[in-house]
Protein backbone atom coordinates (compact mmCIF):
# COMPACT_ATOMS: atom_id res chain seq x y z
CA UNK A 1 0.00 0.00 0.00
CA UNK A 2 1.04 3.45 0.20
CA UNK A 3 1.22 5.96 2.76
CA UNK A 4 -1.82 7.82 4.48
CA UNK A 5 -1.44 11.74 4.08
CA UNK A 6 0.48 13.80 5.68
CA UNK A 7 2.50 17.13 6.56
CA UNK A 8 5.99 17.41 5.72
CA UNK A 9 8.49 19.46 7.43
CA UNK A 10 11.97 19.63 6.92
CA UNK A 11 13.73 21.93 9.52
CA UNK A 12 17.00 22.70 8.88
CA UNK A 13 18.34 22.68 12.58
CA UNK A 14 17.76 20.71 15.91
CA UNK A 15 15.97 23.43 17.51
CA UNK A 16 13.40 24.06 14.77
CA UNK A 17 12.87 20.40 14.69
CA UNK A 18 11.74 20.32 18.48
CA UNK A 19 9.97 23.50 17.99
CA UNK A 20 8.18 21.07 15.42
CA UNK A 21 7.96 18.51 17.88
CA UNK A 22 6.20 20.75 20.56
CA UNK A 23 3.49 22.25 18.20
CA UNK A 24 2.48 18.83 16.76
CA UNK A 25 3.42 16.47 20.04
CA UNK A 26 1.92 13.05 19.31
CA UNK A 27 0.90 13.70 15.79
CA UNK A 28 4.19 13.93 14.66
CA UNK A 29 6.78 11.50 14.38
CA UNK A 30 10.57 12.48 13.01
CA UNK A 31 11.59 11.02 10.05
CA UNK A 32 14.93 9.94 9.66
CA UNK A 33 16.75 7.27 6.84
CA UNK A 34 13.10 6.04 6.91
CA UNK A 35 13.62 2.16 6.12
CA UNK A 36 11.40 1.06 9.00
CA UNK A 37 8.79 4.33 9.26
CA UNK A 38 8.36 4.38 5.30
CA UNK A 39 7.14 0.36 5.23
CA UNK A 40 5.20 1.05 8.38
CA UNK A 41 3.59 3.87 7.01
CA UNK A 42 2.98 1.74 4.29
CA UNK A 43 1.78 -0.91 5.95
CA UNK A 44 -0.71 1.34 7.89
CA UNK A 45 0.89 0.54 10.79
CA UNK A 46 1.76 3.96 11.81
CA UNK A 47 -0.19 6.96 10.75
CA UNK A 48 1.46 10.32 12.03
CA UNK A 49 -0.26 13.29 10.83
CA UNK A 50 2.74 15.01 10.67
CA UNK A 51 6.57 14.13 9.45
CA UNK A 52 9.47 15.65 10.44
CA UNK A 53 12.00 15.06 8.00
CA UNK A 54 15.76 15.42 10.02
CA UNK A 55 17.79 14.67 7.20
CA UNK A 56 18.88 18.40 6.04
CA UNK A 57 20.05 19.63 9.87
CA UNK A 58 23.53 20.23 9.54
CA UNK A 59 26.11 18.30 12.09
CA UNK A 60 23.62 15.46 13.43
CA UNK A 61 25.88 13.09 11.01
CA UNK A 62 28.94 11.94 11.48
CA UNK A 63 32.22 10.10 13.48
CA UNK A 64 34.08 11.79 15.88
CA UNK A 65 36.89 10.59 18.36
CA UNK A 66 36.51 12.57 20.97
CA UNK A 67 39.12 11.97 24.19
CA UNK A 68 37.92 8.51 25.34
CA UNK A 69 35.09 8.05 23.69
CA UNK A 70 33.87 8.17 19.71
CA UNK A 71 30.83 10.18 18.94
CA UNK A 72 28.69 8.57 16.49
CA UNK A 73 25.43 11.20 15.22
CA UNK A 74 22.14 10.43 14.60
CA UNK A 75 21.76 10.92 10.94
CA UNK A 76 25.04 9.08 10.55
CA UNK A 77 23.68 6.29 7.69
CA UNK A 78 24.76 2.96 7.96
CA UNK A 79 26.82 3.18 4.96
CA UNK A 80 29.38 5.45 6.65
CA UNK A 81 29.56 3.02 10.08
CA UNK A 82 30.18 0.51 7.41
CA UNK A 83 33.45 2.31 5.76
CA UNK A 84 34.35 4.54 8.61
CA UNK A 85 38.21 3.21 9.91
CA UNK A 86 37.31 4.84 13.09
CA UNK A 87 34.28 2.63 13.27
CA UNK A 88 36.72 -0.34 12.18
CA UNK A 89 39.65 0.58 14.46
CA UNK A 90 37.70 1.30 17.91
CA UNK A 91 34.61 0.08 17.56
CA UNK A 92 34.89 -3.48 15.99
CA UNK A 93 31.62 -5.08 17.09
CA UNK A 94 29.91 -2.17 15.51
CA UNK A 95 31.95 -2.87 12.29
CA UNK A 96 31.26 -6.59 12.49
CA UNK A 97 27.85 -6.10 12.59
CA UNK A 98 27.00 -4.19 9.79
CA UNK A 99 27.10 -5.87 6.85
CA UNK A 100 23.74 -8.28 8.68
CA UNK A 101 22.06 -4.74 8.56
CA UNK A 102 19.59 -5.72 5.80
CA UNK A 103 21.21 -4.50 2.07
CA UNK A 104 23.30 -1.99 0.55
CA UNK A 105 20.45 0.22 -0.35
CA UNK A 106 18.55 0.17 2.73
CA UNK A 107 21.88 1.19 4.33
CA UNK A 108 23.05 3.78 1.95
CA UNK A 109 19.70 5.13 3.68
CA UNK A 110 19.22 4.07 6.85
CA UNK A 111 20.87 5.53 10.17
CA UNK A 112 22.14 4.85 13.10
CA UNK A 113 19.90 7.35 14.78
CA UNK A 114 16.92 5.90 13.57
CA UNK A 115 17.84 2.35 14.19
CA UNK A 116 18.30 3.21 17.89
CA UNK A 117 15.00 5.24 18.19
CA UNK A 118 12.68 3.16 17.01
CA UNK A 119 13.63 -0.22 19.19
CA UNK A 120 13.32 -2.81 16.77
CA UNK A 121 14.09 -5.94 19.25
CA UNK A 122 15.31 -7.29 16.43
CA UNK A 123 17.76 -4.51 15.22
CA UNK A 124 21.51 -5.12 15.53
CA UNK A 125 22.58 -1.30 16.63
CA UNK A 126 20.65 -1.26 19.49
CA UNK A 127 22.47 -4.61 21.00
CA UNK A 128 25.91 -3.19 20.00
CA UNK A 129 25.44 -0.27 22.39
CA UNK A 130 24.51 -2.06 25.13
CA UNK A 131 27.36 -4.69 24.80
CA UNK A 132 29.60 -1.56 24.46
CA UNK A 133 28.31 0.74 27.20
CA UNK A 134 26.99 3.63 24.80
CA UNK A 135 25.28 6.49 26.37
CA UNK A 136 22.67 8.08 24.22
CA UNK A 137 22.04 11.77 24.21
CA UNK A 138 18.89 13.06 23.40
CA UNK A 139 17.98 17.09 22.93
CA UNK A 140 14.70 18.62 24.27
CA UNK A 141 13.22 21.98 25.21
CA UNK A 142 15.41 21.95 28.43
CA UNK A 143 18.60 21.20 26.88
CA UNK A 144 20.63 17.95 26.25
CA UNK A 145 19.87 14.75 28.87
CA UNK A 146 22.22 11.29 28.99
CA UNK A 147 20.45 8.32 29.05
CA UNK A 148 22.84 4.69 29.48
CA UNK A 149 21.86 2.18 26.77
CA UNK A 150 20.99 -0.20 29.46
CA UNK A 151 18.52 2.24 29.89
CA UNK A 152 17.18 3.23 26.86
CA UNK A 153 15.40 0.64 25.08
CA UNK A 154 12.01 -0.34 27.45
CA UNK A 155 10.24 -2.52 25.48
CA UNK A 156 8.98 -3.13 22.00
CA UNK A 157 9.85 -0.17 19.84
CA UNK A 158 9.87 1.39 23.09
CA UNK A 159 12.68 3.94 24.36
CA UNK A 160 13.20 5.93 26.74
CA UNK A 161 12.72 9.01 24.54
CA UNK A 162 9.85 11.38 25.79
CA UNK A 163 7.82 13.10 23.69
CA UNK A 164 9.32 16.10 22.13
CA UNK A 165 12.58 14.78 22.32
CA UNK A 166 15.26 14.07 19.55
CA UNK A 167 18.31 11.63 19.70
CA UNK A 168 20.66 13.31 18.37
CA UNK A 169 23.88 10.88 19.16
CA UNK A 170 25.27 8.37 21.20
CA UNK A 171 28.95 8.22 22.67
CA UNK A 172 30.27 5.12 22.61
CA UNK A 173 33.22 4.45 25.83
CA UNK A 174 36.50 3.85 23.48
CA UNK A 175 37.47 0.10 24.09
CA UNK A 176 40.43 -0.41 27.02
CA UNK A 177 43.60 -2.37 25.96
CA UNK A 178 43.06 -6.10 26.19
CA UNK A 179 39.16 -5.99 25.72
CA UNK A 180 37.94 -7.89 22.45
CA UNK A 181 34.44 -8.24 20.99
CA UNK A 182 32.29 -10.48 18.55
CA UNK A 183 28.99 -10.69 16.53
CA UNK A 184 27.00 -12.74 14.92
CA UNK A 185 23.32 -13.61 13.71
CA UNK A 186 21.04 -16.09 12.18
CA UNK A 187 18.18 -14.90 10.04
CA UNK A 188 16.11 -16.78 7.20
CA UNK A 189 17.80 -15.17 4.36
CA UNK A 190 20.83 -12.41 4.18
CA UNK A 191 19.83 -9.61 5.11
CA UNK A 192 16.42 -10.26 7.23
CA UNK A 193 15.96 -9.69 10.66
CA UNK A 194 17.83 -11.60 12.62
CA UNK A 195 16.00 -14.61 14.64
CA UNK A 196 18.54 -14.29 17.01
CA UNK A 197 21.78 -12.92 17.24
CA UNK A 198 24.30 -11.93 20.06
CA UNK A 199 27.02 -8.84 20.47
CA UNK A 200 30.15 -9.74 22.99
CA UNK A 201 32.61 -7.30 24.57
CA UNK A 202 34.83 -7.73 27.06
CA UNK A 203 38.12 -8.65 28.39
CA UNK A 204 40.18 -11.76 27.75
CA UNK A 205 43.64 -10.34 28.75
CA UNK A 206 45.87 -12.61 30.88
CA UNK A 207 43.97 -15.40 29.30
CA UNK A 208 40.83 -15.19 31.46
CA UNK A 209 37.19 -13.78 31.34
CA UNK A 210 36.39 -10.35 32.87
CA UNK A 211 33.89 -7.80 32.33
CA UNK A 212 31.96 -9.92 29.95
CA UNK A 213 28.75 -8.08 28.36
CA UNK A 214 26.36 -10.66 26.75
CA UNK A 215 23.97 -8.98 24.47
CA UNK A 216 21.41 -10.90 22.79
CA UNK A 217 18.74 -9.69 20.33
CA UNK A 218 15.23 -11.07 18.71
CA UNK A 219 14.75 -13.29 21.54
CA UNK A 220 12.78 -10.67 23.68
CA UNK A 221 11.03 -7.78 23.23
CA UNK A 222 13.95 -5.35 23.33
CA UNK A 223 18.19 -6.04 23.29
CA UNK A 224 18.81 -7.86 26.68
CA UNK A 225 22.28 -8.65 28.32
CA UNK A 226 22.59 -11.94 29.46
CA UNK A 227 23.10 -11.19 33.22
CA UNK A 228 23.81 -15.17 34.85
CA UNK A 229 26.02 -16.32 31.40
CA UNK A 230 28.31 -13.09 32.19
CA UNK A 231 28.37 -14.09 36.10
CA UNK A 232 29.42 -17.50 34.78
CA UNK A 233 32.27 -16.47 32.83
CA UNK A 234 33.83 -13.52 35.09
CA UNK A 235 36.86 -14.97 35.88
CA UNK A 236 37.14 -18.34 34.18
CA UNK A 237 39.53 -19.02 31.34
CA UNK A 238 39.08 -17.89 28.12
CA UNK A 239 38.57 -20.86 26.66
CA UNK A 240 35.89 -22.89 24.94
CA UNK A 241 35.64 -25.36 27.62
CA UNK A 242 34.75 -22.50 29.91
CA UNK A 243 32.07 -21.07 27.05
CA UNK A 244 30.10 -24.71 27.21
CA UNK A 245 30.23 -24.80 31.31
CA UNK A 246 28.69 -21.58 31.44
CA UNK A 247 26.56 -22.12 28.00
CA UNK A 248 23.28 -23.43 30.10
CA UNK A 249 23.08 -20.10 32.24
CA UNK A 250 21.16 -18.47 29.59
CA UNK A 251 18.00 -21.09 29.98
CA UNK A 252 17.41 -18.75 32.92
CA UNK A 253 18.68 -15.37 31.35
CA UNK A 254 15.94 -15.75 28.35
CA UNK A 255 12.61 -16.29 28.22
CA UNK A 256 11.96 -15.87 24.58
CA UNK A 257 8.37 -16.17 22.54
CA UNK A 258 7.54 -17.77 19.22
CA UNK A 259 7.25 -16.12 16.37
CA UNK A 260 6.35 -16.38 13.14
CA UNK A 261 9.00 -18.57 11.90
CA UNK A 262 10.25 -20.68 15.12
CA UNK A 263 9.05 -21.83 18.68
CA UNK A 264 10.14 -20.73 21.93
CA UNK A 265 12.16 -23.88 22.44
CA UNK A 266 13.87 -23.35 19.00
CA UNK A 267 14.37 -19.63 19.80
CA UNK A 268 15.99 -20.89 23.05
CA UNK A 269 18.41 -23.66 21.48
CA UNK A 270 19.66 -21.45 18.65
CA UNK A 271 20.38 -18.43 21.24
CA UNK A 272 22.99 -21.13 23.28
CA UNK A 273 24.59 -22.32 19.71
CA UNK A 274 25.04 -18.84 18.45
CA UNK A 275 26.01 -17.18 21.99
CA UNK A 276 28.46 -20.25 22.05
CA UNK A 277 29.79 -19.90 18.91
CA UNK A 278 30.41 -15.89 18.79
CA UNK A 279 32.12 -16.50 22.57
CA UNK A 280 34.60 -18.33 21.09
CA UNK A 281 35.53 -16.19 18.05
CA UNK A 282 36.30 -13.64 20.54
CA UNK A 283 39.96 -12.41 19.93
CA UNK A 284 41.94 -14.24 22.80
CA UNK A 285 40.10 -17.15 23.11
CA UNK A 286 41.56 -20.88 22.75
CA UNK B 1 10.55 24.68 4.73
CA UNK B 2 9.93 24.68 8.55
CA UNK B 3 6.16 24.31 8.43
CA UNK B 4 3.77 21.20 7.86
CA UNK B 5 2.51 21.07 4.62
CA UNK B 6 0.53 18.46 2.83
CA UNK B 7 2.07 19.83 -0.93
CA UNK B 8 5.64 20.32 -1.65
CA UNK B 9 7.38 21.95 -4.37
CA UNK B 10 10.46 19.89 -5.23
CA UNK B 11 13.21 20.74 -7.99
CA UNK B 12 15.72 18.36 -8.63
CA UNK B 13 17.54 16.65 -11.77
CA UNK B 14 16.41 13.45 -13.48
CA UNK B 15 18.77 12.18 -15.54
CA UNK B 16 20.33 14.75 -16.09
CA UNK B 17 17.11 16.88 -16.89
CA UNK B 18 16.01 19.46 -14.95
CA UNK B 19 12.48 18.77 -12.99
CA UNK B 20 10.29 21.15 -11.00
CA UNK B 21 6.92 19.69 -9.51
CA UNK B 22 4.41 20.08 -7.07
CA UNK B 23 3.71 17.36 -5.06
CA UNK B 24 1.89 15.53 -2.65
CA UNK B 25 3.94 14.64 0.32
CA UNK B 26 2.87 11.40 1.01
CA UNK B 27 3.80 10.38 -2.84
CA UNK B 28 7.28 8.02 -2.86
CA UNK B 29 9.80 8.73 -5.11
CA UNK B 30 9.17 5.49 -7.21
CA UNK B 31 5.82 6.70 -7.70
CA UNK B 32 6.78 10.09 -8.53
CA UNK B 33 9.05 8.60 -11.34
CA UNK B 34 6.78 6.53 -12.99
CA UNK B 35 3.39 8.54 -12.50
CA UNK B 36 4.63 12.33 -12.41
CA UNK B 37 7.53 11.80 -15.23
CA UNK B 38 6.91 8.52 -16.72
CA UNK B 39 9.57 6.85 -15.93
CA UNK B 40 8.46 3.38 -15.63
CA UNK B 41 11.49 1.28 -15.80
CA UNK B 42 11.89 2.09 -11.91
CA UNK B 43 9.03 -1.08 -10.99
CA UNK B 44 7.33 -1.46 -7.62
CA UNK B 45 6.67 -4.34 -6.59
CA UNK B 46 6.69 -4.50 -2.35
CA UNK B 47 6.33 -0.87 -1.19
CA UNK B 48 8.24 -1.86 1.55
CA UNK B 49 11.85 -2.23 0.75
CA UNK B 50 12.51 -5.97 0.44
CA UNK B 51 12.24 -6.51 -3.14
CA UNK B 52 14.39 -4.37 -4.60
CA UNK B 53 12.28 -3.63 -7.84
CA UNK B 54 11.83 0.57 -7.41
CA UNK B 55 15.97 0.27 -6.42
CA UNK B 56 17.27 4.32 -8.14
CA UNK B 57 20.50 6.38 -7.33
CA UNK B 58 19.93 9.70 -5.81
CA UNK B 59 23.09 11.47 -5.34
CA UNK B 60 25.16 8.42 -6.67
CA UNK B 61 23.90 6.36 -4.07
CA UNK B 62 21.48 3.56 -4.67
CA UNK B 63 18.17 3.48 -2.39
CA UNK B 64 14.65 1.77 -2.88
CA UNK B 65 12.78 4.70 -4.39
CA UNK B 66 9.40 3.22 -2.37
CA UNK B 67 11.22 4.16 1.12
CA UNK B 68 11.75 7.70 0.32
CA UNK B 69 9.24 10.21 -0.50
CA UNK B 70 9.64 12.64 -3.77
CA UNK B 71 9.79 15.66 -1.24
CA UNK B 72 12.82 14.61 0.14
CA UNK B 73 14.58 14.48 -3.17
CA UNK B 74 14.09 18.03 -3.82
CA UNK B 75 17.32 19.57 -4.31
CA UNK B 76 18.70 15.60 -5.27
CA UNK B 77 20.17 14.21 -8.43
CA UNK B 78 18.23 10.94 -9.19
CA UNK B 79 19.03 8.53 -11.70
CA UNK B 80 16.85 5.64 -13.11
CA UNK B 81 17.27 3.10 -15.41
CA UNK B 82 16.53 4.73 -17.85
CA UNK B 83 19.28 7.12 -17.65
CA UNK B 84 21.65 4.81 -16.99
CA UNK B 85 20.77 2.82 -20.26
CA UNK B 86 20.80 5.70 -22.37
CA UNK B 87 23.96 7.33 -21.15
CA UNK B 88 25.32 3.49 -21.93
CA UNK B 89 26.99 3.44 -19.04
CA UNK B 90 25.39 -0.14 -17.86
CA UNK B 91 25.90 -1.12 -21.79
CA UNK B 92 28.07 -4.50 -20.92
CA UNK B 93 25.47 -5.08 -17.91
CA UNK B 94 22.67 -5.05 -20.62
CA UNK B 95 24.64 -6.93 -23.07
CA UNK B 96 25.66 -9.33 -20.30
CA UNK B 97 22.18 -9.98 -19.47
CA UNK B 98 21.02 -10.93 -23.05
CA UNK B 99 23.68 -13.25 -23.43
CA UNK B 100 23.72 -14.94 -20.57
CA UNK B 101 19.79 -15.50 -20.33
CA UNK B 102 19.89 -13.35 -16.96
CA UNK B 103 15.96 -12.02 -17.35
CA UNK B 104 12.94 -14.27 -17.56
CA UNK B 105 9.94 -11.84 -17.22
CA UNK B 106 12.07 -8.75 -16.42
CA UNK B 107 10.34 -7.08 -13.91
CA UNK B 108 13.09 -7.04 -11.29
CA UNK B 109 15.83 -6.56 -14.18
CA UNK B 110 16.29 -2.71 -13.60
CA UNK B 111 16.36 -3.03 -10.06
CA UNK B 112 19.50 -5.55 -10.57
CA UNK B 113 21.23 -3.80 -12.95
CA UNK B 114 20.88 -0.45 -10.62
CA UNK B 115 22.48 -2.61 -7.54
CA UNK B 116 24.78 -4.56 -9.86
CA UNK B 117 26.54 -1.58 -11.40
CA UNK B 118 26.51 -0.17 -7.76
CA UNK B 119 28.59 -2.87 -6.71
CA UNK B 120 31.15 -2.87 -9.99
CA UNK B 121 31.68 0.65 -9.22
CA UNK B 122 32.67 -0.08 -5.78
CA UNK B 123 34.00 -3.27 -6.06
CA UNK B 124 35.59 -4.05 -9.51
CA UNK B 125 36.54 -7.67 -8.80
CA UNK B 126 33.42 -9.43 -6.52
CA UNK B 127 33.98 -13.11 -5.93
CA UNK B 128 30.34 -14.65 -7.09
CA UNK B 129 29.69 -15.03 -3.33
CA UNK B 130 29.77 -11.04 -2.68
CA UNK B 131 28.08 -10.42 -5.62
CA UNK B 132 25.44 -12.61 -4.25
CA UNK B 133 25.26 -11.17 -1.22
CA UNK B 134 25.24 -7.98 -2.69
CA UNK B 135 21.87 -8.74 -4.77
CA UNK B 136 20.54 -10.74 -1.31
CA UNK B 137 18.06 -7.04 -1.43
CA UNK B 138 16.89 -7.45 -4.92
CA UNK B 139 14.50 -10.58 -5.22
CA UNK B 140 14.25 -12.15 -8.87
CA UNK B 141 10.19 -14.18 -8.66
CA UNK B 142 11.51 -16.02 -11.71
CA UNK B 143 13.97 -17.60 -9.57
CA UNK B 144 16.63 -16.56 -12.67
CA UNK B 145 19.46 -15.70 -9.75
CA UNK B 146 22.38 -18.04 -11.56
CA UNK B 147 21.98 -16.57 -14.62
CA UNK B 148 21.90 -12.87 -13.21
CA UNK B 149 25.19 -13.94 -11.10
CA UNK B 150 26.96 -15.57 -14.16
CA UNK B 151 25.89 -12.11 -15.86
CA UNK B 152 27.73 -9.97 -13.72
CA UNK B 153 30.23 -12.01 -13.08
CA UNK B 154 31.37 -12.25 -17.08
CA UNK B 155 31.23 -8.31 -16.85
CA UNK B 156 33.58 -7.84 -13.87
CA UNK B 157 36.05 -10.39 -16.28
CA UNK B 158 35.81 -8.95 -18.92
CA UNK B 159 36.38 -5.55 -17.36
CA UNK B 160 39.70 -7.11 -15.38
CA UNK B 161 40.97 -8.64 -18.90
CA UNK B 162 41.37 -5.68 -20.64
CA UNK B 163 42.31 -3.39 -17.98
CA UNK B 164 45.76 -5.60 -17.60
Amino acid sequence: MKAPRFAYARPASVAEALALLAEHKDEARVLAGGQSLVPMLNFRVAAPKVLVDINRIAGLAGIRVVKNHIRIGALTRHVELERSADIARHLPLVAAAMPHIAHPAIRNRGTFGGSCALGDPAAELPACALALGATFIAAGKKGERRIAAQDFFKGLYATALKAGELLVAAEFPLPKPGYASAFGELARRHGDYAMVGVAVHGSTQGKKFSDMRVALFGVGDRPQRAARLERALEGRPASAKSIEGALGELDADLSPRADLHASAATKRHLAKVLAGRVLKQMDGVS
Amino acid sequence: MSAAAETVEISLTVNAERVKRSVPARLNLADFLRYELELTGTHVGCEHGVCGACTVRVDGEIVRGCLMFAAQADGCTVDTIEGLSDSREIEELQSAFVLCNALQCGFCTPGVLMAAQALLRDEPDPSRERIREYLSGNYCRCTGYQAIVDAIEAVAKARAARSK
